[in-house]
């Protein structure tokens, strides 16, 4: 069992900048030292509803990127959708306000060591971490190949600098609106054997995670994918964000998605056990 | 000199703000904010005998200031756990509380024989609100012949001076008449209250929102009861010491507890929220207690309860 990410702190953190970018908002905090040990993958957990909110619970949000500007302090960012009232009032608060925000959270995606043939595959405003992670890709002499998907061209986040980071970018759309009409799967298979990838990195709803990992194992692909569950802290001390999880010893475990993810193998995960204990799982009875 | 130390049978602490069962996991995650050396106590999660992988989820929805859960006291089992966590919490130095749940009454038997020669331990909470297989799957704590079933064969194995803390529910009819048939069983304090089994219904999906349908509703919004349950178990049983817990987020809030009559306060839910809440408690307990005029926090204990009339 893993523990809790060694450099996660707790600080009040100065919203720097909050800008609606389409259906989403793309909030930067001045964060200090937080930027210098944040990795794509990592998540940050921060309280929303101010003082006195009815909501108790930390709102969790993948790291899009973060800047170390040295004296003047680390920067970090994140891209939120405002769909409930927490990401909502979060989406509401102005530059100058300060937010309680711990940071890193979580696993971060595995960087290979060799040059190696990567794709990228996000939806919604998954596509967020996978641009941080591109430039760490790109910088190891590797060549990067996306696919964003979403319903519809509103819920595609693709800023212009991130597109600069990839080798390929391909969109595809549920309603058509941009790029090609259908849903991400529909291209991947093309693009593995094109481009001989080696490896899929993946971010977005557990569905698309899980389709995603079905076609990269009919090819043989490592996939490492940042999965997703309800939580109520984010640092692994409730118990209620976790999914069966296949270990090296080949035991399925009920594992903590804040712990032991976000990013995990995709092969290890055992997919659609919403609801369900999947038999054998060490301690199910 | 203001006298922040604070007793549970016979035992003594620091200070009255510990965590709650279920809330801190073994206190790894929270070393990591904070010295644990700081708290009370350390209240463990709530171990059983062997290895559980807990229910499936979804196990959480936020609810109006508070939250339900439903997890199904996932845990390694108490052999795992006296390997791996307890010397690692003695090393810390933290002043340890174990909680101990058990699936019928000769697990508590063995859970107790267990821990009995375990050294580093301050008590044991023995949390009583959980199914009993040999029992329809129906609370120990939600009965008083269960619930004193347990309690007894607590107090039978555990031999010397570990003190018993029984954990009860709020979920009965009258919980000053079961605090006091696990009190006859053996039991030297009680830690008040469990969560308040409730229900979300996802209006989308139209079914209930929790995998286990029903889930235990914890944080702000079960105060009210806290301070109901442990004002009326004082009332019964002034002499016997409770560690409250409910919904506490801030030094206030423990305050009010401590008048209702506790001597301890665990801080849960409020923990999720914030990992260095236990902290804020503190601080703002003590400063309040002091801006109220108490000397130490044992004159606070209970003093909702004066007569008419006095100061």
């Amino acid at each position: 069992m893993m523990g809790i990410n060694k450099n996660a702190v707790q600080v009040m953190a100065e919203i720097v900048s909050n800008k609606k970018v389409g259906a989403y908002n793309h909030i930067v905090f001045s964060v200090g030292d937080i930027a210098n040990h944040a990795k794509p993958g990592n998540f940050v957990a921060i309280a929303v509803g101010g003082a006195n909110s009815a909501m108790v619970l930390r709102r969790a949000f993948a790291i899009y990127r973060t800047f170390d500007k040295g004296n003047s302090g680390g920067l970090l960012e994140i891209v939120v959708a405002p769909h409930g009232a927490g990401s909502t009032w979060l989406t509401n608060q102005a530059p100058g306000f300060k937010v309680d925000l711990i940071a890193p959270l979580g696993t971060a995606f595995g960087i290979p060591t060799q040059p190696v043939r990567a794709l990228l595959v996000g939806g919604g405003y998954g596509s967020a971490p996978l641009f941080g992670l591109s430039e760490v890709l790109k910088n190891r002499g590797c060549r990067v190949d996306m696919v964003l998907g979403a319903s519809t061209a509103m819920k595609i986040y693709a800023p212009l600098d991130g597109k600069r980071s990839v080798n390929s970018l391909t969109i595809v759309t549920e309603d058509g609106t941009t790029g090609l009409t259908g849903k991400v799967t529909d291209v991947l298979g093309d693009i593995i054997e094109t481009n001989e990838i080696d490896i899929i990195y993946s971010c977005g709803p557990m569905g698309m995670l899980e389709a995603i990992n079905q076609i990269s194992s009919n090819f043989g692909v490592v996939h490492q994918c940042a999965i997703e569950e309800s939580m109520a802290c984010g640092i692994g001390v409730c118990m209620t964000c976790v999914l069966p999880i296949k270990g090296e010893d080949g035991v399925v475990r009920m594992l903590r998605s804040c712990i032991d993810g976000p990013v995990v193998d995709g092969d290890t995960v055992i997919w659609n056990s919403k609801r369900t204990i999947p038999d054998g799982t060490w301690g199910a009875h | 000199m203001f006298n922040f130390e604070t007793s549970l049978g016979q035992a003594s602490f620091a200070n009255p703000i510990f965590t709650a069962s279920g809330c801190a996991g073994s206190g790894r995650e929270l070393s990591q904010f904070f010295e644990l050396t700081e708290l009370g106590a350390v209240v463990t999660k709530s171990i059983m005998l062997k290895p559980r992988s807990g229910r499936a989820t979804p196990r959480m929805a936020e609810t109006p200031s508070g939250m339900l859960n439903s997890i199904g006291l996932q845990g390694p089992g108490i052999d795992i756990f006296l390997e791996k966590d307890i010397p690692w919490l003695r090393d810390q130095g933290a002043n340890i509380v174990v909680s101990i749940a058990g699936e019928s009454v000769e697990d508590y038997a063995v859970l107790a024989r267990k821990l009995r020669s375990v050294s580093g331990i301050s008590a044991l909470e023995v949390n009583i609100s959980c199914p009993n297989v040999e029992n329809r799957g129906q609370v120990f704590a939600c009965h008083p012949e269960t619930a004193r079933a347990a309690i007894e064969a607590v107090r039978r194995n555990i031999g010397g001076e570990l003190p018993i803390i029984a954990k009860l529910t709020p979920d009965v009819t009258s919980i000053a008449m079961i605090a006091e048939e696990v009190v006859a069983a053996g039991a030297d304090a009680l830690a008040l209250i469990n969560t308040v089994l409730g229900m979300v219904i996802d209006t989308n999906t139209m079914r209930p929102k929790l995998a286990g349908k029903t889930g235990g509703l914890s944080g702000p919004a079960i105060r009210p009861v806290a301070v109901r349950a442990i004002y009326q178990v004082h009332e019964a049983m002034p002499q016997v010491k409770i560690l409250g817990m409910g919904g506490v987020a801030t030094g206030r809030d423990a305050f009010e507890l401590i008048l209702a009559g506790a001597s301890a306060v665990s801080i849960g839910t409020a923990t999720f929220g914030n990992p260095t809440a236990v902290m804020k408690i503190k601080e703002e307990l003590k400063a309040g207690l002091i801006a109220h005029g108490f000397d130490s926090l044992k004159e606070a204990v209970g003093y909702a309860h004066r007569v008419e009339g006095n100061l």
